[in-house]
This record gives C-alpha cells, sequence and structure tokens, in this order.
C-alpha cells in the first residue's frame, strides 16, 4: 500500500494551507459551482475570458486538503492559458489521477500538477482532486449552473 | 408485569458468565483482517456492525440444509425453511417486547420500514394543511419519505429544533404538536450525533394529542434494550445491519390495531389469500406486508444475531460501551484543537468530532492508512449539519466487540493526523 506522503505531499498540504487564487472575481466571463455530494466540498469558480484566454481565475469553497490544493494548483496552472489548452490539461490531469497504479506515471508535461499522481493509490479520493477540474470544464462550455461529481 | 418481566432478565444475567471482550472479538472472523498491514481497528459500526460466526455460520448453514420458498412448498425443505424464518420472527417479537408476532414484519431494513408506514398508513389520511412531525437530527431515511408524503398531499412537514449539546427541545416539540399534527416520527439513538432522545416522554406527548408515532430504531437496537410495550410507540423501525446481522434484512414493529386497518404496501406473492382477476383478497398479518419471496437467508441470519445478543447479555454490553464512550470522551477530548460534536447527557457510544480545519476526509484517509476505519462525512444527515454550520464530522463509533486499547489506537492515529497538518 501507498505511503501517506504519497497523497499529502508537502507541496499539496501548502496549497490546502494557503490557496491560491482563493477569491471571487468582481466581474467575471463565467462562473460555475462544483458539488461533491459524497462528502459536501463546494467550490464556486471565477473566470475572466478575454479572446479566448484566461486572463484571471478565482474559485471560493470548502473542501478536504486534497480538493482544496487541487483547486489552488489548478488556478494557478491554467491562468493565461487559452480555453483549448485549459480543456487538454484537464484530460491528461484526469488520465493521470485515474490510472492504474501499477502502470507508470504519464505526467504528460503536467508539471507541478504532476504531485496529484500519489491520488491514483487512494480511489475514494479522486473525485477531491479532480472537483475544481470538473468544474472548470462545466465553466468553460457554460454548462449548468452546478456540476456534480456523481 | 413490567417488574417480573425485568426480573426475569436480572436473573438470566446473573447466570451469565462476566462480560469478556476478548471472548467476544474471537467470534468475528472480520476481525482478525489486517488493512493496509495494520491490524483492523474497526470503528464504524453505526454504519454497520461485523457479524459473529455464529451468524455467519445459520445463514450458511440455512443454505446448506435448508435453502427453500417459504409458506408454499408442501415438501420437507419448505417446511425446514418456513420453520426457520417464523423462529426468527419471535425472536424478533421477544427482542422488541412485542405482544403479538402478528405484529413482527420482515422489511429490507429501516429505510423500507419507514416508506412502507408513510405510504400505507399515513399518506392516505393526510390532506393539505396537516403536518408530520420529525427532529433536526433525523437520518435522510426519516426525512425524505415524509417529503414524498407531503409533496403528494399538501401536507407540511415540521421539523423540531434541537439544542447546541444535540438534544431534542421538548418545549418546542410541544408548541409544534398541534390540531393539525398527524405523525410524529422520531429517531430513538441519533445516528451522527449518539443522542439517545426521551423517546418514552415525548410518545406520552404525542398520545395526549392523539397522535401516533414512529421510532427510528437503527441506531438503538444494537445498543438499547428494547421495549415497545413500555415505550408505548405505534410502530417500531430497525435494520439487521447495525445489529450483528446480514444486510437486507429489518423489522418493522406495528401495533395490530393499525397493522389491520392499513392498506398493503406492495402487491405479490405470499400477500394474498386468494387472487382472481375480479377480487383479490389479502393474506392475515404479517403477511399481508411481506408480499414476494422474503430474504430467508437474512431473517435466519438476524435471528442468530438476536440469539448471540441476548447470549453475550444486553444489559451487560451496554455497560461495556457506556464505558467505551466515557473512555473516547475524554481521550478525544484531550487531543489538540478537537471539538465532540453532541455532547448530549444521554448517549450510546458514538463519537462525532472536528479538528481545528482539518476535513474529516483527511483525518478518515490517514486513520485508514493505520488500519483504522471510522465514518467521515455527513452521515446522512445533512440538515442536521446544516443546524452546527459545519458540512461534515468525523466519527468513531463503538459496538460490543471494541476496546479501549482500540480507543488509544484511534488517539495515536489523530496524533498522525496532527503531525501532518501541522
Amino acid at each position: 500500500m501507498s505511503d501517506l506522503r504519497d497523497l499529502y505531499q508537502e507541496v499539496i498540504l501548502d496549497h490546502s494551507k494557503h490557496p491560491k487564487n482563493f477569491r471571487c472575481l468582481a466581474d467575471p466571463s463565467r462562473k460555475a459551482e462544483g458539488y461533491n455530494p459524497l462528502c459536501g466540498d463546494r467550490i464556486t469558480l471565477y473566470l475572466k475570458m478575454d479572446d479566448g484566454v484566461i486572463r484571471d481565475i478565482g474559485f471560493q469553497g470548502s473542501g478536504c486538503a486534497i480538493s482544496k490544493a487541487s483547486a489552488s494548483m489548478m488556478t494557478a496552472a491554467l491562468k493565461g492559458k487559452s480555453a483549448d489548452e485549459a480543456r487538454a490539461f484537464f484530460e491528461r490531469f484526469h488520465r493521470m489521477i485515474t490510472s492504474d497504479p501499477a502502470d507508470a506515471i504519464d505526467a504528460d508535461d503536467l508539471g507541478k500538477l504532476t504531485v496529484f499522481s500519489g491520488v491514483r493509490e487512494f480511489p475514494v479520493r479522486v473525485k477531491c482532486a479532480s472537483l475544481a477540474w470538473h468544474t472548470l470544464r462545466s465553466a468553460l462550455q457554460g454548462g449548468p449552473e452546478e456540476v456534480s461529481t456523481e | 408485569m413490567r417488574g417480573a418481566h425485568s426480573l426475569a432478565r436480572n436473573d438470566r444475567d446473573a447466570a451469565r458468565p462476566a462480560f469478556d471482550v476478548e471472548k467476544v472479538r474471537a467470534d468475528f472472523p472480520i476481525l482478525r483482517v489486517m488493512a493496509h498491514g495494520k491490524p483492523l481497528v474497526y470503528l464504524d459500526n453505526a454504519a454497520t456492525s461485523q457479524n459473529p460466526r455464529q451468524v455467519i455460520e445459520a445463514e450458511s448453514n440455512y443454505y446448506a440444509t435448508s435453502n427453500s420458498n417459504v409458506h408454499r412448498g408442501i415438501h420437507y425443505l419448505s417446511e425446514r425453511a418456513t420453520s426457520a424464518f417464523e423462529a426468527s420472527r419471535d425472536k424478533a417479537r421477544d427482542f422488541l417486547h412485542a405482544r403479538d408476532r402478528a405484529e413482527v414484519i420482515f422489511v429490507r431494513g429501516t429505510t423500507e420500514a419507514i416508506n412502507l408506514v408513510a405510504n400505507s398508513f399515513v399518506r392516505p389520511g393526510l390532506r393539505a394543511g396537516d403536518e408530520v412531525l420529525i427532529s433536526t437530527m433525523e437520518h435522510h431515511s426519516n426525512i425524505v419519505p415524509w417529503q414524498l408524503a407531503c409533496e403528494a398531499t399538501g401536507a407540511k412537514l415540521r421539523v423540531v429544533p434541537i439544542n447546541e449539546a444535540g438534544e431534542i427541545i421538548l418545549s418546542e416539540f410541544e408548541r409544534l404538536l398541534g390540531p393539525r399534527t398527524r405523525f410524529v416520527s422520531l429517531v430513538h439513538v441519533s445516528n451522527a450525533l449518539g443522542t439517545v432522545n426521551p423517546v418514552k416522554q415525548m410518545i406520552a406527548m404525542a398520545h395526549a394529542q392523539g397522535v401516533p408515532v414512529l421510532l427510528d430504531g437503527a441506531q438503538a437496537a444494537p445498543h438499547v434494550v428494547l421495549d415497545v410495550q413500555d415505550l408505548g410507540c405505534d410502530f417500531y423501525a430497525f435494520s439487521g445491519h447495525k445489529a450483528y446481522a446480514p444486510t437486507g434484512i429489518g423489522i418493522l414493529y406495528g401495533r395490530r390495531e393499525h397493522l389491520e386497518k392499513m392498506p398493503p404496501y406492495q402487491g405479490g406473492g405470499d400477500m394474498i389469500r386468494s387472487v382472481s382477476f375480479e377480487k383479490t383478497t389479502y393474506n392475515d398479518l404479517p403477511h399481508r406486508f411481506e408480499a414476494g419471496t422474503p430474504n430467508v437467508g437474512g431473517a435466519v441470519g438476524l435471528g442468530a444475531a438476536i440469539d448471540y445478543m441476548n447470549e453475550i447479555g444486553r444489559e451487560a454490553v451496554e455497560k461495556h460501551e457506556a464505558g467505551l464512550l466515557a473512555y473516547a470522551t475524554e481521550k478525544l477530548s484531550a487531543v489538540p484543537k478537537l471539538r465532540i460534536v453532541g455532547t448530549a447527557k444521554h448517549k450510546v457510544a458514538v463519537v462525532s468530532f472536528l479538528i481545528d480545519s482539518i476535513h474529516p476526509h483527511d483525518m478518515g484517509t490517514i486513520l485508514d492508512l493505520e488500519g483504522i476505519a471510522i465514518r467521515a462525512g455527513h452521515h446522512c444527515t445533512q440538515p442536521l449539519m446544516q443546524r452546527f454550520g459545519i458540512a461534515a464530522t468525523a466519527r468513531a463509533s463503538f459496538g460490543c466487540y471494541n476496546t479501549k486499547e482500540e480507543i488509544d489506537a484511534l488517539v495515536a492515529g489523530l496524533d498522525k493526523v496532527l503531525e501532518v497538518f501541522a
């Protein structure tokens, strides 16, 4: 079995305690709500888009260390990226955290987000790590107001 | 009558050897499982309790020697299956101290029992403006069936508030019991807080207004000695799987005079006397409410679980668990930044807690790697969590086989949590 530190890496703990972009945007061009009914985690994600590019991004909500750190690091990674690049990030991130623990980690240019690779050892926590990302996808699509991990 | 009854119980206890937790533990094969390489510390009994080998063997033995359909075959096995099934009903009757075996209905669990009463007893008489009364600390399964009944009829669901300790405010209950109250459905013991509600008093208060009462006993059945006649409740529901029996089996007790007036809940085999396309006549109680082939193996398991609880001694277990609650409360209170949610004067061995701003799911994962199983989440009581302004708690819930050493392991695990989140 995996070690605790595979999941709770220092950088994850830092982000959970001091999340980046933990604020609402005054005049967002996109906004979406995410909810994990299993644990009650909630997130509201705000995007300021300009010419297909994420100029500013912020989030608010409550959740476990994994979901908070994931939202924090996601927002840090996506500022200045295009909507298409952000969607590609979502796909790669999702693939990494749901891959078989027996396989080699395919971080695929995820950069700092690779710290979440340990999540794949904890299937019940995958939804925590992916909540912010599902909410992002909904915000980019301008889809339903609230997405659920269920 | 009651006095003689409890005297008989004490005599049984006196003849029984003292409660030996190690002997009890030896009866539960699952307690020998290693979880993530550590000895399992199972503290999630409020979600599901474990089965002693006596229950596992009874169920397995039923399938090996008696499996058949009940109440209809004329062959050897069917007779054996029927008598095993009906013997379990008698055990459940004794367990509840019900007057009559016809008042004991096999269901899938507490949820089905509550839905049965909501649909067959309460809903047909509900009119717009009528009220159904529940409390803030109900499990979703004692909220949603009433919401459905109210939505369909225009009746209103009223909720009795609780205080900061997690106790029902009786003066509010009295105030809410009004001329439009048609039914009261109350949790006997709270799964999230451990509170034991003063249900006997509350039933008397409701009856004084002519209002019938259902008790959700899912959490009470394994921990509290039950006597439905003494409590005076109209209905009592509990699940086998929280009382050392398998999943998928439970009991609804209903007073005969109510059951006799109730239309069937589900139609099918076993609940009828004769069927024609013009008219069907229904079977007698309790079979009228047991449509379809029941969970016979589960019922046999539940009967064995009741035997087991009687064998180790219900009062002895109550005492053992009270010791665990006191020890856990003391030790957990000493953990830095830990706050217990639910501090009622009268509790069973359930301790819900929060540590600083550490999310219960993070605690759950870290404890899991230590082999310690707790529940982290809203415990299917989201309105209760809202009442306390929280999203979730961590919950350690104890059963007959838990020990003080396991509480020490929990506290050591929480030290690890604090270390990670320092």
